[in-house]
C-alpha cells in the first residue's frame, strides 16, 4: 500500500531505518519542517550550542562506534558553522552524516534570508553531498549518503534540504541494497586486494631485513587491529602506530614503537628511518610523518595498502600497491606468508634489526625534567597521572597542540578506538564536543577530554549542553597561559620573538566557568594536588568535571622533526642529545 | 597571448574522456578537484551523449601542474564520474570548432573567404567591414587557420576546446566484419 508522506517525515523515517540512534544538531527556519517529526522517533536529538559541536560530536561518536556520526541543522550561518567539523572529518576519514536545511527551492539563487550556497561551500570538504530536489528523492538519497559514507574510505556527506522539500508530500519507498548501488554507478570502491599483489607482498615481507609495519589511521578504519596484531607476530616485525592509529596496535605489546612523525619517539622516527621495508596499512605518507620526503627511509622499499588509490603513489611511490580494505588485504597477507612458510621458505634472520631497533628505545625513551619542588607543574606529569588514574578503558580525546602530542606520547593505548584527535585538519577546539560525542556514543566508558587553555575557549560551552544532556565527560585543561604550540615554534624557530601567544593567566577563570556551565570545577597548582584532583575527578559520574591545570609555560614537546627537516636530524630533548650517536 | 596553440603543438599534453552522471553540479566538482588540487585545465567541452543520463566530459590537461596519474585517480573518486579515458593524441581523433570575426575592408574580403574555402571552413556572416568565419577540424588546423586569419585584424575569436574520440582499431574492425559482427 502507498503512503503519502512529507519529505521530512520520510527523512526521519530514513535515518531510523538506517539505525541512526542519536543527532546532534540546533534548529531553525529552514530545517524546522525536519525538527516536527523528530518529536514522535525514538531518535535521541541532543541540542548543541553551536553548530560546530554538533559536527565534532558527530565525529566524536563515529569515532568510537565506527557507525556514521549525524549532524542536523539549519541552513547558512548554520552551514557554514559545519564547515570546519566536515573538513576536519574529510581530511580523518570519519563518517559523518550532515543535514543541513535549505531556503525553499522557489528561493535559491535570489539571496534569501539565510541562503548559501551549501553544496558548494562544502564541495571540497565532504566525500559527496547532494542538494535534494524532491520529496520524493529523500529515501534514496539518504541511503545513499550512508552507502558512500561509511564505505570504502569513509567520509563526510551532506544532504541539503529545501524547506518545500521537507514539505511537499511524497509516495514512501526505502529502496533496496540493488537500487541504492544501480543508482551509484560511478561509485564502486574496491575491498579485495590484487591477489599478484599480496603474493608480491609476502614474499617481499620474508625477503626484508629491517622491516617496519607503518600503521596508520586506515587500521581502525577497516576495523583490522586483529588482523594486524597477528601479522605482526607472526613476522615478528616492530609497528609504528600514526597519530590517526594510536591503539590500533597496543601500546604495551613489545613489537609496538609508537608514534612516529614531527613529535613521536627518536626509535619509531629511526626505524622507519633506517628500515629496508616499510609495511605500509591504511597510511598515507603524511608530511609530519615522513619529514623531507626526498630523504625520508631512503633505503626501504614499500608496500602501500590503501582503500584509497589516490593514496598510492601521491607522495612516495609504492614498490607494492594494494589497492583494498586493510582488514582483508591483511588477512590475505597473513595466508600467502604462511602458504610460503608452509612451502619451505624461510623468513630472513631479523634478529639483528630488533635488537638495534631495542637498543633505542633504551637510549631515548621519552623523556622531561621532573618537577623540582616548588618549579611549575610539568604538563607530561599531569598527563602520566591522568593515565595512571584512569579506569580501564578510558577514551580519551585531545585538542590540537602541544597538549595533544603530549597525550598521544604520555598515554598508553591498549585498546583500539579509545584515542580521539584531530589529525589531519588539527582543529582546535575539537575536545570538547568530539568527548561529548564519544561519551554518547559508548556511555559505559570514562571520557576524558585533554585540552589546552587555548582550545578550551573555542567550544567549552558545549560543556553547557553536556550538563542539560547528562552526558558526564571529563577534561583537563593544561593551562600555560599561552597558545603553546605556537609559542614553542617562536621560541625555536623565531628567535624567541613571542607573537600574539600569550593569552591570560588569570582570565577566564575556568573554575568559575566551569562551575557557570554545571560542571565541577578543580584548580591544580602543585604537584600534590595532581593526584588527589584526578581521583576526585574520576569518582564524579553524574556530572561533567572540569580539572585546571596550572603547567608550566615554558615546557616544550620533544623529540621533535622541525617542518622541512629530515628525519635523520630529529631533534631530541637537549637532555639527552649527549646520546645522539647512539641514533645510527 | 596565443596560449591556444599550447595545447596541439605541444606534445605532452594529456586529454581525459571523462563520463559523467549527467545532473546538475557536476561540471563544478570536477572543475573544482582541478582548482583545489592545483591542476590546470588547458580546455574543457561538455555535452550529453548517446545515453542522456551521461554527459562525457573532454578536458586537455596541461600536465606539467601535475601527474596525471594523480589528477585521474582523484577524478575517479568523485561519486558523479562513471569512467575515465586517457586519449593519446596519437591514438584519437579529435574535433575543434574555431569561429572568427575579421576585420576586412570589402576590396579585401576577397582574400579571407579565399583563405577560408583553401581550409575548407565557412562564411558565416559578412559585413562592410568585416566577416564572420567558421571552421572544424583538428586543432592544429584551426592553429594554422587562426594564426594566417591574425594578419588580418581579428575582432573576436571563439574556440569551443577540443572534443575527442579513440581512433578505432582497424584490424579489430575488420576481424569483427569477418567474424560477420558489425561491432
Amino acid at each position: 500500500m502507498t503512503q503519502k508522506i512529507t519529505g521530512a517525515q520520510a527523512l526521519i523515517r530514513a535515518l531510523e531505518l538506517e539505525n541512526v540512534d542519536t543527532i546532534f544538531g540546533l534548529p531553525g527556519g529552514c530545517i524546522l519542517p525536519a525538527y516536527d517529526p523528530l518529536l514522535d522517533s525514538p531518535i535521541r536529538h541532543i541540542l548543541v550550542r553551536h553548530e560546530q559541536g554538533a559536527g565534532h560530536m558527530a565525529e566524536g561518536y563515529a569515532h568510537v562506534t565506527g557507525r556514521p556520526g549525524v549532524a542536523m541543522v539549519t541552513s547558512g550561518p548554520a552551514a557554514t558553522n559545519m564547515v570546519t567539523p566536515l573538513c576536519d572529518a574529510y581530511m580523518d576519514s570519519i563518517p559523518m552524516i550532515c543535514i543541513t536545511g535549505q531556503v525553499p527551492t522557489t528561493a535559491i539563487g535570489t539571496d534569501a534570508f539565510q541562503e548559501c550556497d551549501t553544496v558548494g561551500i562544502t564541495r571540497s570538504v565532504t566525500k559527496h553531498n547532494e542538494l535534494i530536489m524532491s520529496a520524493d528523492d529523500v529515501p534514496l538519497m539518504v541511503r545513499q549518503a550512508f552507502h558512500i559514507a561509511t564505505t570504502g574510505r569513509p567520509g563526510p556527506v551532506l544532504l541539503d534540504l529545501p524547506k518545500d522539500v521537507l514539505q511537499n508530500s511524497m509516495t514512501w519507498h526505502w529502496p533496496s541494497d540493488e537500487e541504492v548501488l544501480d543508482s551509484l554507478p560511478g561509485y564502486k570502491p574496491v575491498s579485495k586486494g590484487h591477489p599478484r599483489m599480496i603474493k608480491e607482498a609476502a614474499r617481499m615481507i620474508l625477503d626484508a631485513k629491517q622491516p617496519i609495519l607503518y600503521a596508520g589511521g586506515g587500521i581502525l578504519k577497516a576495523r583490522a587491529a586483529d588482523a594486524l596484531r597477528e601479522l605482526a607476530e607472526l613476522i615478528d616485525t616492530p609497528v609504528v602506530t600514526t597519530l590517526m592509529a594510536r591503539g590500533a596496535f597496543p601500546d604495551d605489546h613489545p613489537l609496538c614503537l609508537g608514534m612516529p612523525g614531527m613529535h613521536g619517539n627518536a626509535t619509531a622516527i629511526t626505524a622507519m628511518q633506517k628500515s629496508d621495508l616499510l609495511i605500509t596499512l591504511g597510511a598515507r605518507f603524511d608530511d609530519r610523518i615522513t619529514g623531507k620526503v626526498a630523504t625520508f627511509a631512503p633505503d626501504a622499499k614499500i608496500i602501500h595498502v590503501d582503500i584509497d588509490p589516490a593514496e598510492q603513489g601521491k607522495v612516495r611511490r609504492p614498490d607494492v600497491p594494494i589497492v583494498g580494505d586493510c582488514r582483508l588485504v591483511i588477512e590475505e597477507i597473513i595466508k600467502a606468508i604462511k602458504d610460503l612458510l608452509n612451502g619451505g621458505e624461510k623468513q630472513q634472520d631479523i634478529s639483528a634489526w630488533k635488537s638495534r631497533v631495542s637498543g633505542w628505545r633504551e637510549q631515548f625513551p621519552l623523556y622531561y625534567p621532573t618537577n623540582e619542588p616548588g618549579e611549575a607543574l610539568k604538563p607530561q606529569y599531569c598527563l602520566e597521572q591522568l593515565r595512571d588514574g584512569a579506569p580501564e578503558g578510558t577514551i580519551l580525546c585531545s585538542g590540537v597542540g602541544q597538549h595533544q602530542m603530549w597525550s598521544s606520547q604520555y598515554w598508553k593505548f591498549n585498546e583500539p578506538y579509545t584515542w580521539v584527535n584531530s589529525g589531519g585538519l588539527g582543529t582546535m577546539g575539537f575536545s570538547v564536543p568530539a568527548a561529548i560525542g564519544a561519551k554518547v556514543g559508548r556511555p559505559d566508558r570514562t571520557v576524558w577530554a585533554v585540552d589546552g587553555d587555548g582550545c578550551f575557549q573555542m567550544t567549552a560551552q558545549e560543556l553547557v549542553t553536556a550538563s542539560v544532556e547528562r552526558i558526564p565527560i571529563k577534561v583537563a585543561i593544561l593551562n600555560n597561559s599561552y597558545l603553546g604550540m605556537v609559542r614553542q615554534w617562536q621560541e625555536m624557530f623565531y628567535e624567541e620573538r613571542y607573537s600574539e601567544v600569550y593569552l591570560s593567566p588569570e582570565l577566564p577563570d575556568f573554575v568559575k566557568w566551569a562551575e557557570s556551565m554545571g560542571c565541577i570545577g578543580i584548580r591544580v597548582e602543585s604537584p600534590e594536588e595532581v593526584q588527589p584532583a584526578i581521583e576526585k575527578a574520576n569518582s564524579i559520574d553524574d556530572r561533567s568535571v572540569v580539572v585546571e591545570f596550572r603547567v608550566d609555560a615554558g615546557e616544550k614537546v620533544f623529540p621533535m622533526v622541525p617542518a622541512g627537516f629530515s628525519n635523520d636530524d630529529v631533534l631530541l630533548h637537549p637532555d639527552q642529545n649527549n646520546r645522539r650517536e647512539f641514533l645510527r | 597571448m596565443s596560449t591556444n596553440s599550447y595545447a596541439s603543438s605541444h606534445p605532452a599534453h594529456h586529454i581525459l574522456s571523462v563520463l559523467v552522471q549527467n545532473r546538475p553540479g557536476v561540471l563544478a566538482r570536477v572543475s573544482g578537484l582541478f582548482a583545489r588540487r592545483g591542476y590546470n585545465i588547458f580546455s574543457l567541452a561538455v555535452a550529453p551523449t548517446e545515453d542522456p543520463m551521461l554527459s562525457r566530459i573532454t578536458i586537455v590537461v596541461d600536465v606539467e601542474s601535475a601527474p596525471l596519474e594523480q589528477v585521474v585517480k582523484q577524478l575517479f573518486k568523485l561519486v558523479d564520474v562513471v569512467k575515465i579515458s586517457e586519449l593519446d593524441p596519437r591514438r584519437s581523433v579529435e574535433r575543434e570548432l574555431l569561429m572568427a570575426t575579421v576585420r576586412v575592408p570589402a576590396e579585401d574580403r576577397g582574400q579571407v573567404v579565399e583563405l577560408t574555402n583553401i581550409f575548407e571552413g565557412k562564411i558565416l556572416a559578412v559585413g562592410v567591414e568585416a566577416i564572420t568565419v567558421s571552421l572544424d577540424g583538428s586543432p592544429d588546423k584551426l592553429d594554422d587557420f587562426e594564426e594566417l586569419l591574425r594578419g588580418y585584424g581579428i575582432v573576436e575569436l571563439q574556440r569551443t576546446g577540443r572534443v575527442a574520440l579513440p581512433k578505432l582499431d582497424k584490424e579489430a574492425r575488420l576481424k569483427a566484419v569477418k567474424h560477420g559482427k558489425a561491432s
